[in-house]
This record gives structure tokens, C-alpha cells and sequence, in this order.
């Protein structure tokens, strides 16, 4: 019953959507942060900017963006991000388009946490004549960052969901090989029920040890 | 003090000073930006006035194309908003029932959902419905979007409703128990109505979610939603991708802004009106309950009454 698996490469689809996972991750929470200091920056225009991309970015479907880097970016304007084969363009290009769409979410988590950070830390840090980027490097950011592990864990686990829209432009992750598996074996409930298997594995363990971390490190007031 | 910020005082002459190189150095990275991208758009004849202008004069663009492949995306999203609502409402009040079991049964059912991409429910129902049934191919795409759609959209929303449930002022249950009534009764008259009221703004957020969604099918399945239809527009307006990409997404954040303001302006109302009880599960709380293991305690939510400083 189970013969058929051998002919797949199932941990390496999972390994991609796991990479996949990691490097969005690691951009989108610096690009999400640069995008939340200028929400609150006190440059007019940074935060115009800011507000902009987030409402934009984050009323169009994934599914459009992702589609874009491959059919508008890369075959219509010819950008590779670098040179190798169509399988790393791809794979780069969906980690783009993750970080440009999950960006968003992590600067309306961030500037939620920077909004629990009381006023009498900030007063103080300016009245020791601290400048506004000292202030948010040394004094906000960091309390904020603490207590948006929660919410940063759910926009990670719906990050982690979210890859598997890179199926749409050929990256082959969990997705793509399910797609492929479904097509040519018979058994579409067991084939299911491994994938679904596999993205619980994924979900649950990242919520519940971020949930403990958020507990640890959350600044009690 | 400033009244938009507490993380900087108001401008004196050096600070202003300082704003205004930012100001300048911000609009130089902007414009290079700019630059670089009407540069690299123009090199690929993507800017050339032909390529833009059926999006304008021809209606057959919006006529053959655009229209029918939005209304695919509402059809599709009103109809999982239709089904998922009661089966939400349904396995969320499970999920505060007496009964170890059924709270237990349908907690799973809910976890199990919503920790599942919502593609690979859609691809599992697309080959589902070819195997099992006899839905022909043309109609197979939009049942099979609706249905994954379903499957996720009802778990989150079951979230939702607990959520709008657990948010009612306690004295609303104590008063309707004070009267005699029983658990059924509680639920059907007293709260569930104002749950209703309570969740409508992350109903609304989450129909946003759902929109967004259906362009799962165009790209993988074979839906003739919105997205699908840039294909088409490219072949027939001489390649003209980025337009038609354009078009689309402006589309797309035109119809979700307009959901998301709404939400907005919904639970403003519920907030601060004068008839409510305050109650209000928030249009930002839909993001934390689509996450597998959350769950929104009324302290989370700004609590009954809105302790609604965040």
C-alpha cells in the first residue's frame, strides 16, 4: 500500500517548503520591520509610504503576487535576482513574493507592539536627549519585539501555509509534489492524509514553542 | 507633545531640519526606484500606450475578460461565505458545549483544518470530486475552490463565533439563566444573536481573506476567476503582462479595501454605539484565529465593553 511512496521524494518537497519557510522569514521580518519604523517615523512621507505599501500589499491575493515575479518579473522583464537554473530563479522569486506580501503582516504585528510600549519609556528616553532613531532602536524596538512573539508566531505559521502557493510557478514544494502525486496514484485519501500530516508537523510544533517563547520573554506590566 | 506620536516631540528648528534631509534622501531612493522601474518596464516596450489602452476604450477587455472573471471570484466567495457561516457557527458553539466529547470532537475537527494550507484542501476536493462523483469538468474548478474554501473558512470561522461568544458581558447568560431558560434557550435567543452582531467586522475581514483565496484556484486549478483571465488578455492585447497584471491587482485591492473599510466602520459602530453592548470581535483578531492551537480570550479581544486601548 504504502510501495508507491518510494517513487516520490517526499522529504525533499517538505525540505523546500521548508527552506522556503526560512528565508521569507528572515526577509520579511526585516523588511516588515523597516516598513514599521517608518510607519512611525516622524517623516511625513516615510509614513505615507509605509501606510501605502501595507494597504496595498495586503488586499492583493498572494496567489497574484507570487504569479507576478514569474509571468511579469522574470519572463516579460527578464529579472533572475542572479544567475542559475529555472528551478533556483523560481525558488528565489517565491521567496520575493512571500517577502513582499508577509512584510506586511509583520509590520501591523510590530506596530502593534510598539503601541504597548507605556509612554513613560519613551518620555524618559527623550528627555536623556536621546534622537528618534535611538529611541526606537534602543528603547522601543526592543520591548516591542518581545511582546509580539505571539503574533509574529501566527503570521510564521501562516507563512509557513503559504508557500505552498509557490506551486503555482513550478517551485517544487510540498504542493507541487502532492499535485503530481494525485495525478498519477489512487490513492488521493492516503496521499492527502500525508500531507496534511506533514503541514501539522510543520504548524503545531512552530505555535506551540514560539507560544512558550512568548510567554518567557513578554515584558510583564 | 505631538497628539499623532508619543515617540517624538513636536519639531524644533534642528529636528525640522533633519526631517527635511530625510524627506529629501527618501524621495532620492524613491525616485531612483522609479526610475529603475519605468527604465526596465520601457526596455521591454511594456509602457507603450497600445498595451494600456484596451484597459480603457475597448469594453471587450473588460466586457469578455475582466468582468466574468470577477464575477467567478464573488460567486465563488459569497457561496463559501454561505456554506462556511452556519457549519462555523455550528462547531463553534460545539466547541463550548458541556460535553467533554463534543467540545473534544469538534476542537480536532477545527485544529485539523486550520492548520492545513488551504491549496492542499482545494487540490484534495478537485481529485475528490473527479473520483467519487460525477461533477462534469467545466463546473469541477468552482467546486472544488468552494469546497477547500469551505473546509478551512468554516474551521476559522467557528473560531470567530466561540470568540463573539466568549466576548458577551457575563451577565447576559446569568440573566437569561436567572429567568428560567435553559442551555439551548441561552444559546438561540440570548446569545447567539448578539454574537452575530459582536463578529460581524471579522466576518466581513474574513470574506476579505476568502477573496483573496479564490485566486488559489485561478493559478492551480483551472478556475476562470480574476487572475486567470491575464492570460487570456496577454495573448489577445499583444503581451501586454504588466498592464493586464495591473489591472487586476488595482481589481482586487479596489474590492478589498472597499470589505476592509466597512469591517472598519462596523466595528467602530459596535464599539462606541450607543444600543451595543460593546461586545465586538475585531476585524485584526481574524489573522490570530486562523492560526492552529489560538484561542482569543476576551482579554485579547479589548474585552467586553472594549478596555480598547491597543
Amino acid at each position: 500500500m504504502f510501495d508507491f511512496l518510494n517513487r516520490y521524494d517526499l522529504l525533499g518537497a517538505f525540505w523546500v517548503t521548508v527552506q522556503l519557510t526560512f528565508y521569507s522569514a528572515i526577509g520579511a521580518l526585516v523588511w516588515g520591520t523597516v516598513l514599521a519604523a517608518m510607519r512611525v517615523s516622524p517623516v511625513p512621507l516615510m509614513r505615507g509610504f509605509g501606510t501605502a505599501y501595507v494597504n496595498t500589499v495586503r488586499n492583493i491575493p498572494l496567489t497574484v503576487i507570487i504569479v507576478f515575479t514569474s509571468l511579469g518579473l522574470f519572463q516579460t522583464l527578464g529579472v533572475t535576482l542572479g544567475a542559475g537554473s529555472f528551478k533556483t530563479i523560481d525558488f528565489r522569486l517565491a521567496v520575493l513574493g512571500l517577502i513582499t506580501y508577509t512584510s506586511a503582516f509583520v509590520c501591523e504585528a510590530l506596530r502593534s507592539g510598539i503601541n504597548t510600549v507605556p509612554i513613560g519609556q519613551t518620555e524618559a528616553a527623550r528627555a536623556l536627549g536621546l534622537t528618534f532613531p535611538q529611541v526606537l532602536t534602543l528603547i522601543v524596538l526592543p520591548q516591542a519585539f518581545r511582546s509580539v512573539v505571539g503574533p509574529l508566531a501566527n503570521v510564521l505559521i501562516a507563512l509557513t501555509k503559504n508557500t505552498t502557493v509557490a506551486a503555482a510557478i513550478g517551485v517544487a514544494e510540498a504542493a507541487a509534489l502532492m499535485r503530481e502525486m494525485i495525478e498519477n496514484e489512487a490513492q488521493l485519501l492516503l496521499i492527502s492524509a500525508i500531507f496534511a500530516f506533514g503541514f501539522i508537523c510543520l504548524t503545531l510544533p512552530t505555535g506551540l514553542i514560539l507560544g512558550w517563547v512568548s510567554k518567557k520573554v513578554s515584558v510583564r506590566r | 507633545m505631538s497628539p499623532s506620536s508619543v515617540l517624538y516631540d513636536a519639531p524644533g528648528p534642528r529636528a525640522r531640519r533633519r526631517n527635511a534631509m530625510s524627506t529629501a534622501l527618501f524621495l532620492v531612493a524613491l525616485a531612483a526606484l522609479a526610475w529603475w522601474v519605468v527604465q526596465s518596464l520601457a526596455d521591454k516596450n511594456q509602457l507603450e500606450w497600445v498595451k494600456w489602452r484596451p484597459f480603457f476604450t475597448d469594453s471587450r477587455a473588460w466586457g469578455t475578460y475582466l468582468l466574468p472573471g470577477l464575477q467567478n471570484t464573488v460567486i465563488a466567495a459569497s457561496l463559501a461565505m454561505v456554506v462556511a457561516l452556519p457549519l462555523g457557527a455550528l462547531f463553534g458553539i460545539a466547541r463550548l458545549s458541556d460535553h467533554r466529547w463534543v467540545r473534544g470532537a469538534a476542537g480536532t475537527v477545527v485544529e485539523f483544518f486550520r492548520a492545513i494550507p488551504v491549496l492542499i484542501l482545494m487540490l484534495f476536493a478537485n481529485a475528490a470530486y473527479a473520483q467519487y462523483t460525477n461533477v462534469g469538468s467545466d463546473s469541477r474548478p468552482l467546486y472544488a475552490v468552494v469546497t477547500g474554501l469551505v473546509l478551512y473558512n468554516a474551521s476559522v470561522l467557528a473560531e470567530i463565533v466561540r470568540a463573539g461568544i466568549l466576548a458577551l458581558p457575563q451577565g447576559q447568560s446569568d440573566a437569561a439563566v436567572a429567568l428560567g431558560m435553559r442551555k439551548g434557550q441561552v444559546m438561540r435567543h440570548v446569545l447567539l444573536p448578539q454574537a452575530v452582531t459582536a463578529m460581524l467586522p471579522a466576518i466581513v475581514s474574513q470574506l476579505v481573506v476568502i477573496v483573496k483565496d479564490t485566486a488559489l484556484g485561478g493559478a492551480l486549478l483551472g478556475f476562470s476567476e480574476l487572475l486567470a483571465s491575464v492570460r487570456p488578455l496577454s495573448a489577445n492585447y499583444g503581451a501586454n503582462t504588466i498592464a493586464a497584471f495591473t489591472v487586476v491587482a488595482v481589481v482586487f485591492v479596489v474590492v478589498n479595501l472597499t470589505l476592509t473599510t466597512f469591517a472598519g466602520w462596523l466595528e467602530g459602530r459596535l464599539r462606541h454605539g450607543k444600543r451595543s453592548t460593546g461586545a465586538v470581535v475585531g476585524a485584526h483578531a481574524v489573522e490570530d484565529l486562523a492560526t492552529p492551537g489560538e484561542h482569543l480570550g476576551p482579554d485579547e479581544l479589548g474585552g467586553a465593553g472594549g478596555a480598547s486601548g491597543r
